[in-house]
């Protein structure tokens, strides 16, 4: 049983202007153990999914398909329930560490307070839990009575790491955690993630626009643009050799030092991110994708399966206009 | 410090501009009781005895981790800091009163294009404010206010111009409002463009776009940027020459291809390690925090967290005690590739003597050699 999955999510916000489909039909499993990185743009849809996960999405959003944690349908959880499930069954560790804790509160016992809200532990013994949690984040079992402000960027980011753990949970959800980390402390924080990951065989979401930093971590990767998935497979394959265009450019915007491919050429996409809601027909890359060609604007690509373990969302893949119109006929 | 400098140029211009021993530091503050009592805060060396050239036509990208001293660099530059120490050039002439006319020359694009941008001006009156400040009404060929702005637009990849003049900046994309931020510098004809971090808060898809600008600017105008960032794969993908800085210093310089393939400096070394590559997560990483510039290690300033001094490399080369004592400048240990490392000068120099300077190549290695030779 996985301990995530994402059948048909389909979720649109509701603003004044009207209704913003924000994800439309993502298909995804994350195993035990496993750690699937989801990449894409601003406004593609990852934070979102993130969001939905634990249904942290203000109360008038439409939330079709279905979300199962352990093969519970989080969509149709009571509340009680779902306070259950949330920070036990799966966490986040939200961007901007800087911003998330609070600040007139010890590090020590914000952590302590998902622990108690959580689960049934008195506030001693979650206190006792927090030192533990703290060492196991590189940070000294002291720094419990820490202030945010005594603490850099990377250790706030390791305080909310060690409170993203504090319940032991089975999925741990990253939303760009090392986004405004500098690139060293970056580098220590992501081998923090993946080393706690494996030594606790967690499941992890890891949710970045940096495509080199998730070939890093995660095993399967599921590239996303306006609201799909465009691409997924085997991480290394589908950063090495993307069959999607979209995914092509996401992996050349972060190019390997000493490709001499990209020495003096900076490789970019023309044009700009869709509109979530005036999202172009067809393939909603199209208008913006070097290599569309006639069927692009009318036919909706849907993923086929593209070699060694990838689908792709691509007409220009092998086989992929004779199934997308024998589906039409 | 004395002033090592690289050779003059190929082509024997004058740089566009020096900086020569540049010191900033920003004085430390106490608390009035404490003041009153005597005590001093401490005093940070942002950037402490800093100098380059740019050449005309040149992308230098100053790197290194936050706190290095590389935006403090840039705004010295800018003249929006008033350096203690040293000199800033232009074309030659030390820089000081007649700073209107030097801003005008070098233009800054700073690194959040919204917060740049005055969100109830138009493009059209943001680009032309530029104008006005300089008092400029009609360009060199006698063209008028609008003409200029147009062009300016058009030039950062805006086009047809006309359609954003009316626009707000809120109108636009994040690559968008980045132009206009771009075509505000642009509408002066500048001679040199200082950007720190002009792409990071741009989605990933856009930022080749921007930087494919700032080439063409290099290559079809002659323009010099400076680029100030923290990403080695941009400075890959823009840079001519990288200098690396560390604590307030630049602890080595050269050609892209010498210093992000053939680094000599440990600190380089460590930042190229860490850039993310599918190679995998278990490579070595600096610990601890970019160090406080209040209080700055005597000896070589990277020494307290050099991974070379600690596994004994630097013992073996009998240069530990240097590192931890002696400071040092930057000394040209390859042609036109400058590094501050007693390590990397003992290297170099029984490198040397090994293989004759003849034999060993002057152009850039692949890759896989990174860390192979000396």
């Amino acid at each position: 049983m996985s301990v995530l999955s994402l059948r048909d999510l389909r979720i649109t916000y509701h603003t004044q202007a009207g209704g913003v489909p924000a994800v439309r039909g993502v298909d995804l499993d994350i195993e035990r153990g496993e750690v699937v990185g989801l990449a894409g743009e601003s406004g593609c849809g990852k934070s979102t999914i993130a969001a939905a996960v634990l249904r942290l999405l203000p109360p008038k959003t439409t939330i079709e398909g279905e979300i199962t944690l352990s093969g519970e349908n989080v969509l149709e959880m009571k509340a009680g329930k779902l306070r259950a499930v949330r920070w036990t069954g799966a966490s986040i560790v939200f961007q901007g560490a800087m911003h998330a804790l609070n600040p007139v509160k010890r590090v020590g016992d914000q952590i302590a307070e998902a622990i108690t809200t959580h689960q049934q532990a008195s506030p001693r013994e979650a206190l006792a839990r927090v030192g533990s949690l703290l060492e196991q984040v590189g940070l000294p079992s002291r720094r419990i009575r820490d202030f945010p402000h005594e603490l850099s960027g990377g250790q706030k980011q390791r305080v909310m790491i060690a409170m993203a753990l504090a319940c032991g949970p089975s999925l741990v959800i990253a939303d760009e955690p090392t986004t405004a980390l500098d690139v060293m402390v970056q580098a220590q924080v992501l081998a923090l993630l993946k080393g706690l990951q494996r030594e606790l065989g967690l499941a992890m979401l890891f949710i970045t626009h940096d495509l080199s930093v998730l070939v890093e971590v995660s095993d399967r990767l599921a590239i996303m643009y306006a609201g799909k998935v465009v691409e997924e497979g085997p991480a290394r394959t589908v950063f090495e050799s993307p069959q999607h265009p979209y995914s092509r450019a996401l992996a050349d915007a972060f190019p390997s030092i000493g490709d001499a491919r990209f020495r003096h050429k900076p490789s970019g996409l023309g044009g700009d991110p869709p509109d979530p809601q005036a999202i172009p027909s067809g393939c909603s890359f199209h208008p913006r994708c070097p290599v569309a060609f006639e069927p692009c604007p009318t036919v909706v690509p849907e993923l086929y399966p593209a070699g060694q373990g990838r689908r792709a969302a691509c007409l220009l893949v092998e086989g992929a206009l004779a199934d997308a119109q024998r589906g039409r006929g | 410090m004395s002033v090592p400098e690289a050779a003059p140029a190929p082509n024997g211009e004058a740089p566009v501009l020096e900086v020569r021993d540049l010191g900033v530091t920003f004085t430390g503050r106490v608390g009035l009781v404490a003041g009153l009592g005597g005590k001093k805060g401490n005093d940070a060396r942002a950037i402490d005895g800093v100098s380059f050239r740019l050449e005309r036509g040149e992308v230098l990208a100053l790197a290194g981790e936050s706190g290095c001293g590389k935006t403090t660099t840039a705004r010295a530059i800018m003249g929006l800091l008033r350096p203690q120490r040293g000199e800033i050039r232009f074309e030659g002439r030390p820089i000081g009163r007649d700073l209107r006319t030097y801003r005008r020359r070098v233009q800054m694009v700073f690194q959040d294009p919204t917060g740049s941008l005055n969100p109830r001006q138009t493009i059209y009156e943001i680009i032309a404010e530029a104008l006005r400040i300089h008092r400029i009404t009609r360009g060199p060929n006698g063209e008028s206010e609008e003409e200029l702005v147009a062009r300016a637009l058009s030039r950062a990849g805006l086009r047809p111009p006309e359609r954003f003049l009316l626009l707000y900046p809120h109108e636009l994309s994040g690559g968008q409002r980045q132009r206009v931020v771009i075509a505000g510098a642009l509408v002066l004809e500048p001679e040199v463009i200082v950007a720190d971090e002009p792409v990071s808060n741009l989605d990933a898809s856009v930022r080749g776009e921007i930087l494919a600008l700032l080439m063409k600017l290099r290559d079809e105008d002659r323009i010099s940027v400076i680029v100030v960032t923290h990403d080695l794969g941009l400075a890959w993908t823009v840079a001519d020459r990288v200098a690396v800085m560390y604590l307030g210093r630049i602890v080595e310089i050269g050609p892209a291809e010498e210093v992000l393939t053939r680094p000599l400096h440990p600190y380089t070394k460590a930042l190229l390690d860490v850039v993310p590559e599918a190679e995998g997560i278990d490579r070595p990483i600096l610990a601890g925090e970019p160090p406080d510039p209040t209080r700055i290690p005597p000896g070589c300033r990277f020494h307290p967290r050099c991974p070379e001094l600690a596994d004994g490399s630097a013992g073996a080369a009998g240069v530990a005690e240097a590192c931890r004592e002696r400071d040092l400048d930057l000394e040209e240990l390859r042609q036109a590739h400058l590094a501050a490392c007693h390590l990397a000068a003992v290297r170099v120099r029984d490198g040397a003597r090994a293989v004759p300077e003849a034999a060993r190549a002057p152009e850039a290695a692949p890759a896989e050699e990174r860390d192979a030779g000396y």
